[in-house]
């Protein structure tokens, strides 16, 4: 179980500061990161990443900041899924899963068979396995994400974050996501960029960014989280509580 | 996601599955004997052409013949050697550069390492016509030791220099590009404003970049033999690397690489296989472009084998070229990378005319 925090996180893309003054955490369990486009969701993530200079501030994994981290070691920890990953190259579905291994065994290491059991399991989770032969570019967007949602959990990391995983992906493996991030959230670090809110409300917090500043961060179902979300999205969607559970309704009347 | 239905695996899906697996290795062990057997006899052609063009029954006086059998064991046999390393070499380097730039068009001479070769074979060109004018006959005649080989693989590795300091180091694919494409033109620019004052030198940049193997002897070899042997199992080990980059940088990053070293030492593999390769050759286009992107049609493979594939494609490419241009118009030679230039040339058109059809 890992925690990770920001303090003072400032993110500088092309001379404009898309992040200001970031101060966060992420505990074990599932965090969803939503918010209006260009709220700097993805630059957060890849910020908790390591993958992006930081103009100011600190990421910090148990208390450890990450950039005093080795590439290596600080993937064995954190793993991260793009948004949207380029494809090229001819690597079937079972060859990229088992990139997710590379953390553990580098360069020159050879999987054994105990990698290929975890690359199986990861490719079992994500229903890609029927598939494993085929080729990455000849699959549809939703088959690639969970081939590389698959990765990512070869990996074994203990923090995942994850840019929109549910890009691309039709509403049953939607849900069947959201199941998956429950359980992993139970020994895990599940962090992700949500567009689609109603999902994002079934995660265990939600954290709200507009204009690349925390607006406010609690549970799914803290009113005062509520109010700060419709408020993030120009009032373009209302939520409502139905029984135990908050929905979002988009807002089309006046 | 165990909470949707799981197909069965016992299904037809999994005997696809199967199938395919089988399908790929079959590919790849089929593909490396085709590439063993044409190298096989590739070399055997090689060994027979001589001034007569392909004759048997010419051969076959040659091995009875002392003094032709030095012909076949000094000239022959170590060109035709050096033409399949030489295009190990070029291939090995094409599969790292479309590997290292994501893209099947790029070429291993896009980091100004032909640039850089043919700048400095003119220079030595020029210098050597100047002797006794501009340049003293010491001077020139320290160039002419210093040799166009020794001359062609530094200026090739000083063309890489110059792009790296350009782009700042390795850690932005794109920046190299822009800066190996800037590094071409300036010095390619400079090259021609040293042959329009000597025109000796003209000459000889023109049979540099066209390609010969006509000089390649047992020194050469040996040379190209140790550089393939360092090269090919450096290009193994970092495959998986190329393996990662192909999901982009930020995932390859996030797989715990250190890109800008990876990067570095990729663009340091390239620059030593291309700075030798046409330090015993010259400019050969379109076999380091064209060998892998047969590899990936006959046998997609990770990096791995796609690496070693493509310098054994490259090899024999070059191979067949060279027999070609020695036996069609015998005993007059074509320049090797005029065949190969229509030779890879012919191939990316016919490719081009498919994926219209399709």
């Amino acid at each position: 179980m890992s925690d990770l925090r920001t303090r003072k996180l400032r993110v500088a893309l092309a001379g404009r500061l898309v992040l200001h003054d970031v101060s966060c955490s992420f505990h074990p369990g599932w965090t969803a990161i939503v918010g209006p486009n260009g709220a700097g969701k993805s630059t957060l993530l890849r910020a908790l990443a390591g993958l992006i200079p930081l103009a100011g501030g600190s990421v910090r994994l148990d208390g450890q900041d990450i950039a005093t981290l080795s590439p290596a070691g600080r993937a064995r920890r954190i793993a991260w899924l793009a948004q949207q990953a380029p494809v090229s190259g001819e690597l079937t579905v079972r060859e990229t899963v088992r990139l997710g291994r590379l953390p553990h065994l580098g360069l020159f290491g050879s999987p054994t068979a105990k990698d290929e059991r975890i690359v199986d399991d990861a490719m079992l989770t994500t229903e890609c396995r029927d598939w494993q032969h085929r080729r990455l570019h000849e699959l549809s967007g939703g088959e690639r994400q969970r081939v590389m949602l698959a990765r990512v959990l070869a990996t074994e990391a203990p923090v995942l974050l994850l840019d929109e995983p549910t890009t691309h992906l039709d509403p049953p493996h939607q849900v069947a996501l959201a199941r998956l991030f429950k359980q992993l959230a139970a020994s895990r670090t599940v962090v992700s960029v949500l567009h689609d809110l109603p999902l994002a409300l079934h995660a265990d917090r939600l954290l709200v960014l507009r204009r690349g500043a925390v607006q406010a961060a609690g549970s799914h179902d803290d009113p005062a989280l509520h109010a700060a979300l419709t408020a993030s999205f120009d009032h373009a969607v209302r939520i409502e509580q139905r029984g135990a559970r908050a929905v979002v309704l988009p807002q089309l009347e006046d | 996601m165990s909470a949707l239905p799981v197909v069965d695996a016992a299904s037809d899906t999994a005997g696809t599955t199967a199938a395919f697996a089988l399908t790929d290795a079959a590919r790849r062990r089929r593909l490396a004997i085709a590439l063993v057997v044409a190298a096989v006899l590739l070399i055997a052609a090689g060994l027979m052409v001589g001034s007569q063009g392909w004759s048997w029954s010419a051969f076959r006086a040659d091995l009875a013949d002392t003094q032709a059998g030095l012909i076949l064991g000094e000239i022959r046999l170590p060109r035709t050697v050096g033409a399949l390393m030489v295009g190990g070499l070029l291939g090995l380097s094409g599969a790292v550069a479309q590997g290292l730039f994501r893209n099947p068009l790029a070429d291993p001479y896009l980091l100004g390492s032909a640039a850089g070769a043919s700048f400095a074979v003119v220079l030595v060109l020029t210098a050597g016509s100047m002797s006794g004018h501009a340049i003293g006959f010491a001077t020139a005649a320290w160039l002419a030791r210093f040799g166009l080989v020794a001359a062609a693989f530094a200026g090739a590795l000083a063309g890489v220099l110059l792009t790296l300091a350009l782009a700042r180091g390795a850690q932005e694919g794109v920046r190299l590009l822009l800066a190996g494409v800037v590094v071409g033109v300036v010095l390619g620019a400079a090259s021609d404003l040293f042959t329009t004052v000597s025109p000796e030198a003209l000459r000889g940049k023109q049979v540099f970049m066209l390609g010969s193997t006509g000089f390649l002897g047992w020194a050469s070899v040996t040379m190209l033999g140790a550089g393939l042997a360092l090269a090919l199992p450096l290009g193994m080990r970092l495959s998986r690397a190329l393996d990662a980059l192909s999901l982009g940088d930020d995932s390859a990053a996030s797989l715990g690489l250190d890109l800008p070293r990876i990067r570095m030492a990729l663009v340091v593999l390239l620059a030593m296989c291309t700075g030798l390769a046409v330090s015993q050759s010259g400019l050969v286009a379109f076999v380091g472009l064209v060998a892998p992107h047969l590899v990936r049609r006959c046998a997609p493979a990770p990096h791995a084998y796609t690496l070693a594939a493509s310098a054994g494609a490259g090899g024999v490419l070059l191979l067949a070229a060279d027999v070609l241009a020695r036996g069609l118009i015998a005993p007059q030679e074509l320049p090797v990378g005029v065949l190969t230039a229509l030779l890879g040339g012919g191939y990316l058109l016919w490719l081009l005319h498919r994926r219209r059809v399709a």
